[in-house]
Formats: structure tokens, sequence, C-alpha cells
């Protein structure tokens, strides 16, 4: 943004609401299992937290947040998260990403199913989350030179 | 000639509310993609989701058993996309700017 | 004939809104108002998906204890959703790369319009 303006009425109004909307966003990734709600949803409501503050404040204030290198590495995370779910499942003798033959001792095929279920949620939710936050600042960057 | 384009567009629109009339009658519970079997006599995979999906992962959302179990493969494919689209964003800014350097 | 109308509507309206987008397509010459007529036409292939998706007097697609689930008529088909749920976040990546385009194209011609920039392209 060439012009940024410094508000502090839109900057305390963004950092008031931005905590409710990102433990929000982390309700609706944890709770997707019994409402309407899911990885992609959450996701978004956790980008929109943080391009809030980004909106508002701009690149000196979004600094103390979530930083612009920090973005990639969490997308892989995200996408991490969801490969090695399918592969540890292929490893222990099933099909990829059949979530029945995770290692975890204790429960059967389908509360296994349930846990599987849970974690690739919360892999997709921090990748749209980092994805979203990446598109925003390199389109900012690339408005931005001079 | 802008009024000869409109022309077409609103043909166009015409041609596809005639063939509109022809689609299954909208919530209609008897539609082929709502039946117990389709017409090959193979079972309907909506069905087969709404009936055994709690069973098979004890989650009442179907929607989330769907997205992440019966078609998680599809689900990671996507998620794929969208990582590609990010990394085109940074790639495309990047390339420009230190281009005008 | 109250019945085809109530049948039918929906599919109208959604055809009216992919004819929206395509006269942004087709019509429009500056490049950002072509993107966003791109995404009222997925917008309308969406909300298709969406309303063949639905049954009358059922539910959402989230298991109720006193709902059986032996009749299928009661819960919607949640295989279109799903698929549309997938689609609309394609879409809004695909539109940030759109948009990634449309800077770069900007930073390097400095003009977005259409007939500009077949100029200057020469």
């Amino acid at each position: 943004m060439r012009r940024q303006f410094e508000s502090p009425i839109v900057l305390l109004g963004a950092r008031l609401l931005s905590p409710y909307i990102m433990v929000f966003g982390w309700y609706v990734i944890i709770h997707g299992h019994y409402s309407p709600g899911g990885g992609f949803q959450g996701g978004a409501l956790l980008a929109a937290s943080v391009l809030l503050i980004r909106v508002a404040g701009g690149r000196r204030v979004a600094r103390l947040q979530i930083q612009e290198f920090a973005t990639t590495p969490l997308a892989i995370i995200g996408v991490v998260i969801y490969f090695a779910t399918g592969l540890v499942s292929m490893a222990m003798g099933g099909y990829f990403l059949d979530y029945s033959a995770l290692p975890i001792p204790g429960m059967d095929p389908a509360w296994l199913r349930y846990t599987g279920i849970l974690i690739i949620e919360v892999g997709i939710g921090l990748a749209v989350m980092a994805i979203l936050v990446m598109i925003y600042d390199n389109m900012v960057r690339g408005e931005d030179y001079d | 000639m802008k009024a000869f384009k409109v022309l077409i567009l609103a043909l166009f629109a015409g041609i596809l509310i005639y063939a509109a009339s022809d689609l299954p009658f909208r919530g209609d519970p008897d539609n082929l993609m709502h039946a117990e079997e389709s017409i090959t006599g193979t079972p309907v995979k909506g069905n087969y989701f709404i009936q055994n999906a709690y069973r098979d992962t004890r989650t009442p959302n179907m929607v989330t058993v769907v997205l992440g179990d019966y078609r998680s493969i599809d689900t990671f494919g996507e998620q794929v996309v969208i990582y590609t689209a990010g990394l085109i964003t940074l790639l495309v800014l990047r390339k420009t700017r230190r281009r005008r350097k | 004939m109250i019945d085809f109308f109530l049948g039918h509507y929906a599919y109208w309206f959604t055809i009216l809104l992919l004819c929206i987008g395509l006269y942004g397509i087709l019509f429009k010459k500056n490049l950002i108002k072509k993107t966003i007529g791109l995404a009222i036409l997925q917008i309308s292939v969406v909300l298709y998906f969406v309303s063949i998706a639905s049954k009358w007097d059922a539910t959402v697609t989230v298991l109720n204890p006193d709902i059986p689930v032996d009749q299928v008529a009661n819960y919607l088909n949640p295989l279109p959703h799903t698929l549309m749920l997938t689609a609309i976040v394609v879409g809004v990546a695909t539109l940030g790369v759109a948009f990634t385009l449309l800077i770069a194209i900007y930073n390097r011609y400095e003009t977005l319009d259409e007939e500009e920039l077949i100029e200057k392209l020469q």
C-alpha cells in the first residue's frame, strides 16, 4: 500500500476484533465434526483475523504478528501434515489416506477415522490461512514498488 | 455492433432457459440423482454417504466425512492446487521487482 | 403450471447470473472488470450445483439422532455440497493468481485497458 494512513480508531477496533475472530476460526476447525464447518472455512476465518491487522495497521504493525517470511513454511507444514497422514497409514499396511491403519493404540477403526479427519482438517486450515496471507502480502509488495 | 453482441447473448440465454425446462424439478425427492438406484442399476453414491457416514467414522457431519474420508485424495489434490497458486504469486511478483531494479 | 414455475425458477436465476458474468467477460474493456465477470460466472455455477442438491422437507447434512437415516429423503444430498466447497476455495486461489498477473501487467505496461494493451504489445 503506497499511502498508509495512521488512524488509531481503526487500529484499536481491529485489535479488539482480531483475537475473537481467530478463536472462532479455531472453533470452526475443531468443531467441524458436529456442526457446519471444517478446514477451509476455519482457515478463511483465521486468514481474516490476520489480514484485518495488516489492512488496518500497515506493514510496521503486521511485523509484530505473523511475519512475511513465515507464511511459506506454514503453508508447507499444512500440506505436509496432510501428506504425512496418508503416508503413515500407507506405511502401516493400509491404503493411502486410509485412516483406519493409523498407529494409535486403543481405538477401533471408526474412531481412528474420526481422529484422521481431525488431523487433516488442522492441516487444511493451516495451509489455507498461510496461502491467503501469502497472496495478500505478495500483491501488496508487487503493487508497492516505484 | 454492440447491440448485435447483446442480441447474441440474449439468444444464448434463451437457449439455456429452453434447455433448463427439461431439467428435473428442484427439490423433488424422486429425482434420479436422489434415487436408490441409478439407470444402470448401480447404487447412487449420495445415498451411501447419507446412510453409512456415521457408522463408518462416528462423525455426524456428512460433508466433513465426504470431504475428509471418502474423497480425501480429491481434497489433497485441491490443497496442492491452492499451494501452487500461492507459490505462483510469490514467483511472479518477485521477478518483476528484481527486473525493475 | 405453478409446479413448473416453483421447480424451475432457481435455474432461471442462475442462468441470468451466468449471462451477467458472460457480459462482463465479453464486452468490458478493462481487465479487472473481466476478472470480476469471471468470478460472477463461477458463483453462478456454484449456486446451480447447490440448488440441485436440495430436497423439499429435508434437513441439513448433519446427523440428527431423532431423524432416521434409513429414509434418504430426510437429508440433503451431501455430494454436491462437498464438491462446491472445494470449488469455492480453488476459485479464491485462482482469483488471487489472476489479480497477481494483472498487477504484473500493470507494472510493466502501465495500463489495464484492452485496446491500449494491444497497441503497446506491438
